[in-house]
């Protein structure tokens, strides 16, 4: 099916906001201004904004430690991220939680998770009450090629399918988990969606760098989960990170020219531009155009973060409960 | 006596372990570091550098480099131990405890009292602990007051490079489960460490680490180096603080504490896990129940609050026990009438 005009800057957008936020963070992390673990979404931004520009805020989604990409393209705002990962109390989340814990459940995001595998489950638990309430929203969970093997993600999955949740997995086979290469970590089928399949789920595959592959797969995936009755599915992504693991990892485990050979081939932006322009449904001029508007709201979002109040030691004891 | 730091203790005690004795074995995530990838096995070697080279000493099947599991790295672990080997799993945050607890409470720290005795399972357990990273509420946290209040569990919480050595090894050695705390923050800390092989620190053994009859002052790890400033401030004003760096939490060196609140009569115990059911509240009790006619003054806790720990960096720092908070409540006992 063809996207609209405006559904396609829409989209081209969303990526290009991922990108220069990560870019912007990749810079800024060096000055030692900003604390903490910090895992760049970079090179990724084809899945997060190819699954979540299907969804409304009725539909949830439960992310990872690499969790700005899905956080923006569910829309959280630029700036509430941009003041928390810097560890303002004007933050999205008060500066309590930083980059591995952003969330906005009014938005249907659960939020990011420090702990790999610990996503999955909750997502279940969402898709449960989606099935509850009967409206036709779903909840996804986005794992990494790592988050498969934890025995969370095989009891989230199973549960799905007993429980029959409105439940997505998508995982994003970005072939490392830390510096052990997905080759190694995932024994026999080196197939993470025919994990899924074995599970009873009926299972996608699509092309993680591509935005275009990645929307049109989740259409079918979404049109199938959102049937009452019809219970889980899965989709795993073939993707690239630009970056380290962490901000700092030495990537010695990459091979020559590697990083070079993925921004080069991989580059869902690069893709999304060449294929929309050789097809003539969008100019160069419009997306440059984007790009310097996207460029200019990534520095108002710095500029705010720099400016933004610090939290105090009485910050610090609220919020732990409701009422005590 | 060699100049090392906190981290390569830990590695070279694995190693002239490995080397000593062939059934001790390593696994977890990362260790290795590059498995399956194109910059080949050991392109990392652990994100800690606790591991870095065994796995080209030692082998594949002596490092062995496991997919994200917990459960199934404890659990692995318990098993090899019940199997006669002595495995050294690493837990690479101790947060990560919340995935794998049942292999390490349930499992591993029970077999010998379920099993009537009739086994050992002499695993080590390693994981990095504390806060001070910014690195937020599940990477950051203090988990000794949990696993110490487990039966059949023993813990370590080496402080010095020196310390590491010998507990590592004698961790290693021990026959019963241990679960060894390595603070993040001092890794990259250097410390003279002796160069016998055969250099053990048994376990409940208290070292001295400041000498004075004034105040009793109690803790390890990270926060003992804040103690020791403490005391030697409060040393220039003529007032004397013993500072005892406990080693290991289970067993506890009770007497080493109750001999020394004899002399002082005053305690502060400075403790990095929050303040319900912890240590410091564990050892306060202790002491107010033993030695209750020494007390001069209520025995005081400083623990950071009853909240998670925070993300941003004035707030992590406001969490945290800091060397001013631990000469208040110093000085507060010290005003005690
Ligand atoms: C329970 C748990 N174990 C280990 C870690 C440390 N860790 C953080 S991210 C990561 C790798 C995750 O790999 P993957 O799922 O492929 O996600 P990616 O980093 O590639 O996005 C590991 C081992 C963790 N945060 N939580
Ligand atoms: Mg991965």
């Amino acid at each position: 099916m063809q996207l609209s005009r405006e559904a396609l800057l829409r989209a081209y957008r969303q990526m290009k906001v991922i990108r220069e936020f990560e870019e912007r963070l990749h810079v800024d992390i060096q000055t030692g201004e900003i604390a903490g673990f910090t895992h760049l979404y970079c090179g990724q931004e084809a899945v997060a904004v190819g699954v979540c520009e299907h969804l409304s805020a009725d539909d949830k989604i439960v992310s990872t430690h690499r969790g700005h990409g899905h956080c923006l393209a569910k829309g959280c705002d630029v700036n509430g991220m941009m003041k928390e990962i810097w560890g303002s109390r004007d933050g999205l989340c008060k500066g309590k939680g930083g980059s591995m814990h952003i969330a906005d459940v009014d938005k249907g995001m659960l939020g990011a998770n420090g702990i790999v595998g610990g996503g999955a489950p909750i997502a279940v638990g969402a898709g449960i009450a989606a099935k509850i309430d009967g409206k036709g929203a779903v909840s996804i969970a986005f794992s990494g090629d790592g988050a498969c093997n934890q025995g969370t993600t095989f009891e989230a999955m199973n549960m799905a399918v007993v429980t029959k949740a409105a439940t997505i997995f998508v995982f994003e086979n970005n072939h490392y988990s830390e510096h052990t290469g997905f080759e190694y970590a995932v024994g026999t089928t080196k197939d993470i969606a025919s994990r899924a399949e074995a599970f009873g789920m009926k299972v996608w595959r699509g092309d993680g760098t591509d935005f275009f592959s990645v929307y049109e797969t989740m259409r079918e995936v979404l049109e199938y989960v959102r049937v009452p009755g019809n219970g889980p599915a899965a989709v795993e992504f073939d993707t690239e990170r630009f970056f380290g693991h962490f901000e700092g990892d030495p990537q010695r485990y990459r091979g020559p020219g590697e990083l070079d050979r993925i921004r080069e081939l991989r580059d869902c932006l690069k893709n999304f531009r060449k294929s929309v322009t050789d097809a003539k449904l969008l100019e160069h001029g419009d997306l440059d155009a984007l790009d310097a508007e996207v460029l200019e709201a990534i520095e108002e979002s710095v500029r705010q973060a720099k400016a933004a109040p610090r939290g105090t030691a009485e910050d610090v004891l609220t919020d732990v409960y409701i009422s005590y | 006596m060699a100049k090392m730091m906190y981290r390569d203790a830990v590695l070279t005690t694995i190693a002239e372990e490995m080397e000593r004795d062939e059934n001790v074995v390593v696994l977890g995530e990362d260790v290795v570091g590059g498995m399956g990838t194109p910059g080949g096995p050991e392109a990392i070697g652990g994100i800690w550098s606790t591991s870095t080279g065994l796995f080209g000493k030692f082998g594949a099947d002596r490092v062995i480099d496991t997919p994200i599991s917990e459960s199934a790295i404890m659990g692995a672990a318990a098993g090899l131990a019940l199997s006669g080997k002595r495995p050294i799993a690493e837990l690479m945050f101790a947060d990560f405890i919340g995935v794998s607890l049942d292999q390490i409470w349930n499992q591993i720290g029970k077999f010998r009292y379920m099993f009537g005795g009739k086994t050992k399972c002499p695993a080590v357990i390693r994981m990095a602990y504390g806060a001070g990273y910014n690195a937020a509420a599940q990477h950051s946290q203090s988990v000794h007051q949990i696993l110490t209040g487990m039966p059949g569990l023993k813990v370590v919480m080496p402080t010095t490079p020196a310390d590491v050595k010998g507990l590592l090894r004698q961790a290693i050695r021990d026959d019963d489960p241990v679960i060894f705390l390595e603070h993040k923050a001092l890794y990259g800390v250097s410390g003279e460490v002796p160069d016998d092989k055969d250099y053990v620190i048994p376990f409940g053994h208290a070292r001295l680490s400041r000498a004075g009859n004034d105040v009793t002052i109690v803790s390890t790890g990270l926060l003992l180096g804040f103690c020791e400033a403490v005391a030697d401030k409060l040393a220039a004003e003529g007032i004397g603080c013993d500072v005892i760096d406990l080693r290991t939490t289970s067993p506890i060196d009770e007497e080493a504490i109750l001999d020394s609140v004899e002399v002082t009569g005053r305690l502060v115990v400075v403790d990095e896990a929050p303040p319900r059911c912890s240590l410091a509240a564990d050892i306060c009790a202790t002491v107010a129940n033993k030695a209750f006619a020494s007390l001069k003054a209520p025995p005081q806790a400083v623990n950071p609050p009853h909240t998670p720990v925070p993300f941003a960096r004035e707030l992590e720092t406001a969490y945290l026990p800091s060397a001013d908070k631990i000469e208040a409540a110093v000085r507060k006992v010290l005003a005690y009438r």
